[in-house]
């Protein structure tokens, strides 16, 4: 589904990714760990597009498409889904507008008809109680006012809505206390198939005993230096980033 | 290589953008030949066939206009128009009135059309009464017999000077005066035609009673002068909108609009305006240059709602003299600027009575080279004890080369007052349009959710067909053509 070769990448003439190659297949839970500043986060806003950073060299494809051609929306309609670190609040813009306007953009790119206030409506009320998410936050304007849990809640319930093919959850963790941890954990994997992908990003191995992950990779100046089952998760977080770093 | 928005290109998208109604109708005008001077109020009058006092109205502004000078403190600059160039009156050479809508000009029905605003699809899908001004002479006017049962007055100026000379000569000028302001006193020298209202002491008006401005001959000017009256206990939603022909040569526009809420009335003022803002290298466009206010008597209500889109230069302030006890003043604005268009808009709350209250709530954007200016004047007055405001202003910048600029003025002689000022400056977020287009939203669709987000407090104030109206506007403006 998703194949990362060999990738360069530089945010105001920095490099932060030095060379990471990845493949993720449909039906696969992989799991990027790191210490701070190894560039977790840059991977995530390379995969979405964000503009701030520049691919020097390097490929991404996405089910055989070269993604790095793509505009954002472009690659969200394809199927690519980014549940952000910090998620942004728009004022006066109401959390199912927001979602109606995005289904209807995904659908008009697949050439399906437009959905119909029925459909929304049902669907909504299913995906958000799928999320724990309070309906009530639902016709709020877009993440303005919520807590930090909700607004993290928030994401998964647009993921959920949206059904994309590969999700990539930056550090979806950070800020939550273990219930909301567990609701958040139990959509993601609630919304698993065969046919779908997530890639989990993380500092911690929290998140990963209940996302538990196909795949660890633990990515470090800029490249994935070591990969391993679950246990490698528990590995790192029982003698730290150094035993990487001082292996290498 | 990645398609990302940045607010240079946000910028020189917007640049890119043409008037979505600019076309000129081909309907005869008789006009009059350019220029200003007592002969020419004489033959506007005669025209008209208006009463004597009327007249002398005209002509003793037009002696108070001579001696004043063009204002130079709004925050705006334009070549001064030659007032000598203007011709004051035009109206279409059919002026009988029509007595079904198939007698009406086809040529007519389609500009109306091209509007989006046929008579026929707003009398049967929304009940609005529509009174369509083309030029200076109202042709249409529906609902009326509806109206007539209830006793509210809704009709054009010109008819109400015939039919309601009392009403008009009590109220006509008393919360504008003659000697106002330079362009007050020009309309009320010249003022061609426009709307009059009059809601009966304790009548809700049962539905929005709406006019549509448009200037269509070429190189005249149209001096608009609207009276609203609504009597003691009485309520009425009123909407104006207004759309012109796109022009190469600057259009004056100079209305006045009074209000009058007696004891505990309720008047709802609502305005989109899309006049035409000239090109995107800044030629052409109308000045628009309104003086709108209203006055309250006890415990009345007046809410002006305003969405400026169009116009090169606007210099326009709906203000309230809040001069019963317990009277509430409100203006709800949202102003749009792009290219080189320039506007210096806000209002003037002046609290007299005891326990007035006032909001005002308004939302500036711009983008392009324009300017976008915020001035406002809070006032309260010795006798005003316990008086309320509160102001919010709010700017949004969209590019590096526009100008949000604001300027609150604040009054205070009477120490029980209690006065709330809060403003904000903001570009749009990148991180808004991000988050927008990873969830598939496409950047022109991003910029109005985020727009349109931004102006909901406003937009809310609008009745429920003129909001979309709006919001249409706003994508018009702002998202047309970026992409």
């Amino acid at each position: 589904m998703l194949k990362i070769d060999n990738l360069h990448a530089a945010i105001n003439g920095t490099e932060i990714l030095k060379g990471l190659t990845l493949e993720v297949k449909a039906g696969e839970v992989h799991a990027i760990m790191g210490p701070n500043g190894a560039g977790k986060s840059t991977l995530a806003s390379v995969i979405a597009g964000k503009e701030d950073y520049e691919v020097t060299s390097g490929t991404i494809t996405f089910e055989d498409k070269d993604l790095l051609e793509m505009s954002i929306e472009e690659r969200a309609r394809e199927g690519v889904f980014l549940a952000f670190q910090y998620p942004v609040e728009i004022p006066g813009v109401s959390n199912v507008n927001f979602l109606k306007t995005a289904i209807n953009e995904i659908r008009e790119h697949k050439g399906r008809p437009l959905i119909s206030a029925k459909d929304f409506l049902s669907l909504v009320k299913q995906k958000s109680s799928f999320v724990g998410l309070d309906t009530s936050l639902t016709s709020r304007s877009v993440n303005e006012g919520f807590s930090g849990g909700e607004k993290k809640r928030n994401e998964i319930f647009q993921m959920a809505m949206l059904e994309p093919k590969l999700a990539v959850l930056d550090e979806t963790d950070s800020g939550l206390d273990i219930d909301a941890l567990r609701i958040v954990a139990g959509g993601v994997n609630a919304l698993k198939s065969k046919d779908n992908a997530t890639l989990v990003i993380t500092h911690y191995q929290r998140l990963l005993d209940y996302i538990i992950p196909d795949f660890v990779h633990v990515l470090y100046d800029g490249k994935i230096v070591k990969t391993g089952g679950k246990e490698l998760a528990l590995e790192l977080e029982e003698k730290g980033y150094d035993w990487i770093k001082s292996a290498e | 290589m990645m398609a990302g928005y940045t607010e240079n290109e946000l910028a020189k998208d917007l640049a890119d953008r043409e008037y979505q109604y600019g076309f000129v109708s081909n309907i005869d005008a008789d006009v009059v030949p350019a220029g200003l001077n007592e002969q020419v109020i004489h033959l506007i009058s005669a025209k008209k066939n208006e009463p004597s006092w009327l007249l002398e109205y005209r002509l003793k502004a037009f002696e108070v206009w001579k001696t004043m000078i063009e204002p130079n403190w709004a925050h705006v600059a334009y070549p001064k128009p030659d007032f000598q160039a203007i011709s004051y009156y035009a109206a279409p050479k059919q002026v009988k009135k029509y007595e079904s809508w198939d007698d009406v000009d086809p040529e007519m029905k389609e500009t109306m059309s091209k509007l989006g605003i046929s008579l026929e699809e707003q009398q049967r899908l929304t009940g609005v009464a529509v009174d369509f001004v083309m030029d200076s002479v109202s042709v249409g006017t529906s609902f009326k017999a509806k109206l007539a049962e209830l006793g509210i007055i809704f009709c054009s100026f010109s008819e109400a000077v015939q039919e309601h000379p009392e009403l008009v000569k009590k109220y006509l000028g008393t919360v504008v005066p003659i000697s106002d302001n330079f362009y007050a006193a020009l309309n009320s020298a010249v003022f061609s035609d426009g709307s009059f209202c009059y809601i009966p002491k304790g009548v809700r008006c049962p539905m929005e009673l709406s006019t549509y401005f448009r200037i269509n001959a070429g190189g005249t000017g149209q001096f608009e002068r609207t009276l609203v009256i609504a009597d003691e206990l009485s309520y009425v939603s009123y909407l104006e909108g207004c759309t012109a022909p796109q022009r190469d040569e600057n259009q004056l526009h100079a209305a006045v609009v009074e209000l009058i809420a007696l004891n505990n009335a309720e008047i709802k003022y609502s305005t989109v305006q899309n006049w035409y803002p000239g090109d995107k290298n800044g030629n052409g466009g109308v000045f628009n240059f309104v003086t709108k206010r209203g006055i309250c008597e006890d415990h009345a209500k007046i809410s002006w709602t305003q969405v400026e889109t169009g116009s090169a230069v606007t210099w326009k302030y709906p203000s309230c003299i809040l001069k019963g006890d317990y009277s509430v003043g409100e203006f709800f604005s949202v102003a749009v600027t792009n290219n080189f268009q320039q506007a210096d808009t806000g209002t003037k709350m002046v609290h007299l009575g005891r326990h007035t209250k006032s909001t005002i709530i308004s939302k500036g954007i711009s983008a392009g080279q324009s300017q976008n200016s915020y001035r406002g004047l809070v006032q309260i007055q010795k006798q005003a004890e316990h008086s309320r405001n509160f102001s919010q202003c709010d700017s949004l910048l969209m590019g590096s080369v526009c100008g949000a600029h604001t300027f609150p003025y604040i009054e205070c002689k009477n120490s029980t007052a209690q006065i709330e000022h809060e403003a904000t400056t903001s570009k749009i977020g990148e991180d808004q349009l991000f988050y927008c287009q990873q969830r598939g939203i496409s950047e022109e669709k991003a910029i109005s959710l985020i727009v349109n987000g931004y102006c909901k407090e406003v937009l809310n104030q609008l009745p429920m067909e003129f909001a979309v109206e709006a919001q249409k506007l706003l994508s018009i403006s702002l998202e047309g053509s970026v992409g």
